[in-house]
C-alpha cells in the first residue's frame, strides 16, 4: 500500500513538473528572446558591462588611484586637463586617469548593484515565501510590513536608512538601496505562490497527502520565481540609479579615492563649469548600463508571459 | 460609497500608526542618540542630559513614544538645527514652491503620457510606437538630477532660452500672497512675475515629470492594448459603432482606470524626484531642505520630512482609491 502511493507520489510530482513547463517553459522562453532584437541588444549590453566589470584591472591601460603628475601640472582652478596622449579621456579633477576610472567604476557599479539586488532579493523572498507558504495570519502581517514600506517614497526610504549610519560607506548606500526593493519582491513572490497554491498540480500535491515543505519547495517556489527573476534583471538597473542618487546627495561613500559611476557623477556636479566631461561620461555609462538591465527584463518578462507564448 | 470610503479611511490609520512607531525607532536609533542628533556636533553632555530630561528619555519606553506621538500630532517637531526656526515653519514656507513644481510636473506627465500612450497603442508596431516605446526605456533609465544638468546645461547656460535656476528672477517686485508664484502673479494682476515664475517652471517641470512620463505612457499603451481584445469592445465593433465612439467610450475609458491609479503612485516618484531636481536647480523647496538636512545632519527637519512625505502619499493614494471607486462601481463591492 505505501510502495504504491510512494510511487504515485512520484508520479504526480513528475507530472507536476513536466505539466507546469519546468524545463519546457524555460527553453520556450529562451528561444523566444533569443528571436528578440531587444533581448540581444539588452544581453549584449550587459555582457559586455560584466566583462568590463570583472576584467577591469587589467583593462583599464593606468593606475585610476594615482594622479599623475603631468596631469596635475596642468591642473588650474578653471580648468581641467582634456584628451591629450597616454589619457584619452583626460584628467579628473585630481589629476587621475578619467578613462581608467571610468573602466574601473564598472566594476564599483556593479559590486554596488548586483550587491543591493541580491540583498533585496534575499530578505525579499524570505517574506514573500513565507508568507505565500503559511498564509493566514503570517501573511497578514508580513503584507501589512510591506504596505508600509511602500508607504514611503523609495527614495526617501533609502535616505532615511542611510542618514542613520553613524559613518557613511559604500555597504550603507547597498543596504538603503536593496530594503527599498525588499517589499517589492516579497508582494511578488507571495502573489504567484498564492496563485500555485490554488491551481491543479498543487491541489493534486496536498490530496495526495505530499508533504507541505515538499509542496512549497518543489511545486510552488519553482514555478513561481519567474516574476521575480524578471524583477530582480530590473532591480539592478534601478539600483544603479538609486545609489548614485545617494551619492549626489551627498549620503555616499565619502572617500574622493573611490572610483564609482554614481560617485563620480557626484562629485562631477561642482566641476560641471569647468569640464562637463566628468559627469558626461559617468552618466552615460549609467544610462546605458540601466538600459541593458532594463531592456534584458522587460523581454524576459515578455518571454514568460504565457499570454505571448506562440 | 460612504462605506467604502470609511473602510478605506480606517485601513490607513493603522499604516500611520506603525510608520511613526517606525520613524519614533528610527530617532532613537539616530547615530549618539535624539539628544545629539537634535543638538548636533556642539552638544555638552550637560545640555544633552537636560535635553534628555526635556524630551522625557529617562521614562519608560511606551510613554516616551505616546509624548513622541503627541508632539507629532500637534506639529511640534523641535527647531530646525540650520537655520534655528521651528521646522513646521520651514516645511510651510517651502512646501508652495515644491507642490508648484511637482503641479507642473504632474500636468506635464499627464498631458503628454495619456495622448501618447494611446497613440503608440493604436499605432503598434509602427514608427510611432517603436519611437515611444524606447523613449520610456531611456527615459526610466535615466538618473533624474542628471537629466536636470542637462536642461540646465542646455537650455539655460548654452542657449539661454531660460533661467538655469530660482523661482523668480531677483529683479522683479513681485508680491506674494499664497507663495504659488504663477497664482501670485495671476491674482494680483503682475502678469511679468507670473510669467517669470512660469519660464522658471520649465526645465525643472521637465526633469521632474520625465519618469512619471515614461511610466504613464507605458501604463497607458499596455491598458489600452489589453481594453481593445476585451469582448465589449468587439461587440461594439459588430454592432457598428462609430469608430471614434468606441474609442473613446470603450476604450478609452476603460483604459485609463488602471492609469488612475498609476499616476497616484507617480506622487512618491516626484516627492523624491523633488529632491534631487530642486537641488539641481536651486529651487528653494521641500527638496532643497530636505538635501540641505542631509548634508548639515539636521534630524529634527528630516524627521518631520520624512512623516510629511509618508502622510502626503498614503492621503493620495487614498484620494486615488476613492476615485477609483467613484469611476469603477466594481471596487466597491470588494
Amino acid at each position: 500500500m505505501t510502495s504504491l502511493l510512494n510511487i504515485r507520489r512520484r508520479r504526480v510530482d513528475e507530472l507536476a513538473e513536466t505539466a507546469e513547463g519546468g524545463t519546457s517553459l524555460t527553453v520556450d522562453a529562451l528561444r523566444r528572446m533569443a528571436r528578440n532584437p531587444v533581448a540581444i541588444i539588452g544581453a549584449v549590453i550587459v555582457a559586455v558591462f560584466v566583462l568590463l566589470a570583472l576584467f577591469a584591472p587589467w583593462i583599464a591601460p593606468e593606475d585610476p588611484y594615482t594622479p599623475f603628475q603631468v596631469l596635475k601640472d596642468q591642473l588650474r582652478a578653471d580648468s581641467i586637463p582634456g584628451p591629450q596622449p597616454g589619457f584619452p579621456l583626460g584628467s579628473d579633477e585630481f589629476g587621475r586617469d578619467f578613462l581608467s576610472r571610468l573602466i574601473v567604476g564598472a566594476q564599483q557599479s556593479l559590486v554596488v548593484g548586483v550587491m543591493a539586488t541580491l540583498i533585496g532579493l534575499a530578505v525579499g523572498m524570505v517574506i514573500g515565501g513565507l508568507a505565500g507558504a503559511l498564509g493566514g495570519w503570517v501573511d497578514t502581517l508580513l503584507m501589512r510590513l510591506t504596505d508600509i514600506m511602500l508607504s514611503v517614497p523609495s527614495l526617501l526610504l533609502a535616505i532615511s536608512i542611510a542618514a542613520l549610519a553613524r559613518h557613511p560607506s559604500q555597504w550603507t548606500v547597498i543596504i538603503a538601496v536593496a530594503m527599498v526593493s525588499v517589499p517589492i519582491f516579497a508582494r511578488l513572490l507571495r502573489g504567484s505562490m498564492l496563485a500555485q497554491r490554488a491551481s491543479d498540480h498543487v491541489l493534486a500535491a496536498t490530496a495526495l497527502g505530499v508533504r507541505r515543505r515538499t509542496i512549497v519547495f518543489r511545486h510552488m517556489l519553482p514555478n513561481s520565481v519567474g516574476p521575480v527573476i524578471v524583477q530582480a534583471t530590473l532591480t539592478l538597473a534601478t539600483s544603479i540609479i538609486d545609489a548614485a542618487a545617494l551619492s549626489f546627495l551627498g549620503l555616499g561613500d565619502p572617500d574622493p579615492a573611490r572610483a564609482e559611476w554614481g560617485l563620480m557623477l557626484g562629485n562631477a556636479q561642482r566641476y560641471l563649469d569647468v569640464r562637463p566631461e566628468l559627469a558626461f561620461y559617468p552618466a552615460v555609462a549609467i544610462i546605458v548600463v540601466a538600459l541593458g538591465f532594463t531592456l534584458l527584463g522587460e523581454s524576459m518578462r515578455e518571454a514568460l508571459d504565457p499570454k505571448n507564448r506562440r | 460609497m460612504l462605506r467604502f470610503v470609511v473602510r478605506r479611511l480606517l485601513q490607513a490609520v493603522p499604516t500611520l500608526l506603525v510608520l511613526s512607531i517606525l520613524l519614533f525607532a528610527w530617532l532613537r536609533s539616530l547615530p549618539g542618540g535624539p539628544a545629539t542628533a537634535m543638538l548636533g556636533d556642539k552638544a555638552t553632555p550637560a545640555k544633552i542630559a537636560q535635553l534628555n530630561q526635556v524630551l522625557g528619555l529617562d521614562q519608560p519606553i511606551y510613554l516616551q513614544y505616546l509624548r513622541f506621538l503627541r508632539r507629532v500630532l500637534t506639529g511640534d517637531f523641535g527647531n530646525s538645527l540650520v537655520s534655528g526656526d521651528p521646522v513646521v515653519e520651514e516645511i510651510g514656507r517651502a512646501f508652495p514652491a515644491t507642490i508648484e513644481l511637482s503641479v507642473v510636473a504632474l500636468i506635464i506627465a499627464v498631458g503628454l503620457g495619456i495622448p501618447l500612450g494611446y497613440l503608440a497603442a493604436r499605432y503598434r508596431g509602427r514608427m510611432l510606437d517603436n519611437v515611444t516605446v524606447v523613449g520610456t526605456l531611456v527615459g526610466v533609465a535615466v538618473p533624474v538630477f542628471f537629466l536636470g544638468y542637462l536642461l540646465k546645461y542646455v537650455f539655460a547656460n548654452t542657449l539661454g532660452w531660460f533661467p538655469p535656476s530660482g523661482r523668480q528672477a531677483v529683479d522683479i517686485d513681485a508680491t506674494h500672497v499664497t507663495g504659488f508664484f504663477v497664482l501670485d502673479g495671476m491674482m494680483t494682476g503682475e502678469w511679468d512675475a507670473a510669467w517669470d515664475a512660469l519660464v522658471h517652471l520649465v526645465l525643472p517641470g521637465l526633469a521632474l515629470a520625465t519618469i512619471p512620463l515614461a511610466v504613464i505612457v507605458r501604463i497607458t499603451r499596455a491598458s489600452v492594448l489589453d481594453v481593445v481584445n476585451e469582448d465589449y469592445v468587439r461587440t461594439a465593433n459588430a454592432k457598428g459603432l462609430a469608430p471614434g465612439t468606441i474609442r473613446g467610450r470603450h476604450v478609452l475609458r476603460n483604459a485609463l482606470l488602471p492609469v488612475s491609479t498609476t499616476i497616484g503612485l507617480q506622487t512618491g516618484l516626484l516627492l523624491a524626484g523633488a529632491v534631487l531636481t530642486e537641488k539641481v536647480f536651486n529651487w528653494g523647496g521641500l527638496g532643497s531642505l530636505l538635501a540641505e538636512g542631509i548634508d548639515r545632519k539636521d534630524y529634527p527637519r528630516l524627521q518631520a520630512l520624512i512623516l510629511l512625505a509618508a502622510f502626503v502619499y498614503v492621503v493620495v493614494n487614498l484620494l486615488v482609491d476613492i476615485s477609483y471607486a467613484i469611476i469603477d462601481p466594481r471596487v466597491r463591492v470588494r
